[in-house]
């Protein structure tokens, strides 16, 4: 029983913990900060488990952006919070549930305990062909030229969840922009630091992009502090939600799947196969299809925030 | 019993207590939470499968962790999808008014602390 | 002298956590929102400063000693923020039990 073990057994009862309050807190609002600070917990979780870009994709995206999601969807349906309290089901219900839930966990359980030993791997070959890609990163690696297919189809899947948000917005503001006609005044204090923080962000969000082709972060990572930044000017009024219709807007919404597209068609001529790079030209492609996609991801992200239009298009 | 199967076992009862909190609970939003917390648990296994398979000077196997990164941003899509739902299903219900609702709290908070 | 350093890091650590013992304690016994945000700005502001402090000597490098700092600079200018911001709104909404 070694302190870091100590730490770990700790560290994962704090988890289950925080996690198990937000099911049982009463209120909405409470269960959602809840479910930001078991995010954070989360990302602590996931660097014991030596995956620091994990970490940081889910204290970014996991944590941030969900929580600003999630608290903003609270504030909203504030009125209807207690209104379905009395369909809660009775005790023996829930004594059921909870029965076949621990049922789960109990075969869940097992299964971890019964993972085959010496554990499978496709580590070594990962290693081994990690020189191809001119990368040094083994996780952008595995995103951007192993698993490339999996990177592009998510990119699509952003882009359909985006149209399928804004098909949300009644007929009459088809084509507006998100947001309520009027914002309340937002804060001094608010607007201060929405001066101060995005250019910092900026440069923190292109860093880690950067350094993600030898080191821990990516493009997502960047995408999602760059979505972060653009969504605190919002909320301190300094810049405005564009309209859905805004022809700028939703290039730089295509150009992020359409360039891995592109690249991976060309893949055809020029190398073997499908997004497969030509062995010299691996590294450039790889950070032309990552810049286009920190882009796009942010602006994506930041609009599946904002949500669908609420006002009508200007004439 | 190492850290690895310690996680292993949390992860396990992480997603039992979300789907738990997914059947019990009666609100949407509460819903979305719970759903949140069991996806979040599958992916703990997958970084437990993933850690397991530390090899060739790596601290994991890359694969599955590549796999849980595009879980997560996919997860999130998903879950503003479902709240856009949530929240066109609440102003329907009330009767189609204008939309929007209250103002969003004023400086509710910036969105990323990293 | 990594002997003296240790010493030092460990020092201001416990330092730090102490800090944080003192602010989570406050959040949970001070009566109201305007006394829990004054405890919790302790935690933030002092508490984190003593620990990156702490963490310093073990920073490898210069440049690494300096991000552990932005991260510091940051945490202070959000944590300040907010409080300001949880401040008004309590002030406008009045003490809640």
């Amino acid at each position: 029983m070694t302190l870091a073990w100590a730490f770990d057994a700790i560290l994962a009862a704090t988890v289950l913990a925080v996690a198990a309050w937000t099911i049982v807190a009463r209120e909405t609002f409470a269960a959602v900060v809840g479910f930001v600070a078991y995010g954070l917990l989360l990302a602590l979780v996931w660097v014991r488990l030596a995956a620091p870009d994990v970490a940081l994709t889910e204290a970014a995206i996991g944590g941030g952006v969900t929580g600003v999601l999630l608290l903003g969807a609270a504030a909203r349906l504030r009125g209807t919070a207690g209104v379905l309290v009395d369909e809660r089901p009775g005790a023996a219900m829930r004594l059921v549930v909870g029965v076949l839930c621990g049922i789960v966990t109990a075969a869940l359980a097992a299964t971890v305990l019964l993972l085959p030993d010496p554990a499978p791997t496709l580590a070594p070959e990962a290693a081994a062909n990690l020189t191809t890609t001119g990368v040094g990163n083994p996780i952008t690696g595995v995103l951007m030229a192993f698993r490339a297919l999996d990177t592009l189809l998510e990119k699509v899947v952003l882009v359909l969840a985006l149209i399928g948000v804004w098909s949300l917005a009644p007929d009459r503001f088809w084509g507006g922009a998100p947001g309520p006609e009027r914002r309340a005044q937002p804060d001094d204090a608010l607007v201060f630091l929405a001066r101060l923080l995005p250019p910092v962000g900026i440069v923190i969000g292109v860093y880690l992009l950067w350094v993600g082709a030898d080191e821990p972060g990516g493009a997502f990572q960047g995408g999602a502090l760059l979505a972060a930044m653009w969504l605190l000017a919002m909320m301190a009024g300094l810049a405005t939600a564009p309209a859905v219709s805004e022809r700028r807007l939703r290039l730089v919404l295509v150009a992020g799947p359409a360039v891995f597209l592109a690249i991976g068609l060309a893949g055809f001529a020029l190398a073997d196969a499908f997004l497969a790079y030509p062995e010299a030209y691996a590294k450039p492609l790889i950070i032309i299809i990552e810049v286009v996609k920190m882009l796009a991801v942010a602006a994506t992200l930041g609009l599946l925030v904002m949500g669908p239009p609420e006002r009508p298009p200007q004439r | 019993m190492s850290e690895v199967t310690l996680f292993g076992l949390g992860a396990s009862a992480l997603v039992g207590i979300g789907l738990y909190g997914f059947i019990i609970q009666p609100e949407p939003l509460r819903r979305l939470l719970a759903f949140n917390l069991l996806g979040s648990g599958v992916f703990l296994l997958f970084g437990v499968i993933a850690r397991r398979g530390a090899a060739a000077g790596m601290g994991g196997d890359p694969i599955p962790q590549a796999l849980v990164i595009t879980g997560i941003i996919v997860a999130f899509a998903g879950s503003a999808l479902a709240v856009a739902l949530l929240l066109r299903l609440h102003q329907a219900d009330r009767g189609g008014a204008a939309p929007g609702g209250d103002a969003p709290p004023a400086g509710g908070g910036d969105g990323d602390r990293t | 002298m990594s002997l003296a350093l240790d010493i030092f890091s460990v020092l201001a650590i416990s330092a730090g956590a102490f800090f944080f013992l003192a602010g989570t304690v406050g959040l949970l016994r001070f009566p109201d929102a305007l006394t829990r945000l004054h405890a919790l700005t302790k935690a933030d502001n002092l508490g984190l400063g003593l620990v990156v402090l702490g963490l310093l000597p073990r920073a490898d490098g210069a440049l690494g000693a300096l991000k552990l700092v932005v991260v510091w600079v940051l945490v202070l200018v959000a944590a300040g923020t907010v409080s300001q911001l949880i401040a008004r709104v309590a002030q406008r909404v009045g003490p809640s039990p």
